[in-house]
């Protein structure tokens, strides 16, 4: 079966755990294993986290888009920002690189996307924003009926 | 789910217990309560207590990282303790276990540090 759904909200900090939630809430239909729905929260909340910080430096101003789609097991998630985009892709994906060290970023928000997930892909445009697609297929099968 | 921090002092060590969420946005409270106590008492170690850590994203990695960092001047150590399989995850893709240690429990991180318990 399919079925979307999209969230906005406000690039404020206290939206990332509203974010996450959300999602999982989403996705609970699926029946999703613990350790699944703990990846793909973790993974809403570094994308999130990131659109906040890097896309829109913290201005509430921003709005950060979600938008969820289920295709029978297979979970996609897109996190778009309207912000200031990322020069180097690439660069923002190596492990422990952050453009804000001072911030205390740990540089490790893109790897754990790729780790938690199937699929992961970034297209940004310097000054139009950034647009993060993840994709993980849930294990089938969990509960066998007889 | 909302976050607390709890924090104790034993003689020289900095006994951090963690509750509920731990993102970016609760990341900065600890940070902030963290700091005032190094900065007003003769902390040498820090003892996290992730117990009661119900999620935790790579903010935390940033902001227990930074904390280590500070204790690096005094020689003091960090040791973390009470880590779920998924925070514990997380620590091993940073690679926070080269410099961290990890303890079971609390009680054992202070023994680790030579505080009698």
């Amino acid at each position: 079966m399919k079925n979307e759904m999209e969230i906005q909200f406000s690039a404020l900090s206290q939206n990332e755990s509203f974010a996450r939630v959300s999602v999982a809430a989403f996705i609970a239909q699926l029946d999703p294993t613990m350790d699944e729905l703990t990846e793909i929260k973790t993974v809403v909340s570094e994308a999130v986290t990131n659109a906040i910080i890097h896309g829109y430096e913290e201005n509430p101003a921003g709005t950060v888009t979600i938008t969820v789609h289920l295709d029978d097991d297979v979970v996609g998630i897109s996190v778009r920002d309207e912000g200031g985009g990322i020069d180097d892709v690439d660069q923002a994906k190596e492990p422990l690189y952050t453009s804000k060290p001072d911030l205390e970023r740990s540089g490790m928000g893109f790897t754990i996307m790729e780790n938690f997930m199937d699929e992961m892909s970034v297209t940004s445009v310097a000054g139009r924003g950034t647009t993060v697609y993840v994709k993980k297929q849930l294990s089938k099968n969990k509960v066998v009926n007889h | 789910m909302s976050f607390s921090v709890e924090v104790e002092q034993k003689q020289n060590i900095l006994c951090v217990r963690l509750h509920g969420e731990l993102d970016h946005h609760s990341a900065s409270e600890l940070r902030a309560i963290v700091d005032r106590h190094l900065e007003e008492r003769e902390t040498k170690h820090i003892v996290l207590n992730a117990e009661g850590l119900t999620f935790m994203d790579s903010s935390g990695i940033g902001v227990i990282l930074g904390r280590y960092k500070k204790l690096q001047p005094r020689g003091g150590r960090l040791i973390v303790c009470g880590v779920s399989a998924p925070v514990y995850r997380l620590f091993e893709m940073a690679g926070l276990f080269k410099v961290l240690s990890l303890e079971e429990q609390e009680s054992h991180a202070l023994q680790a540090l030579g505080e009698a318990v």
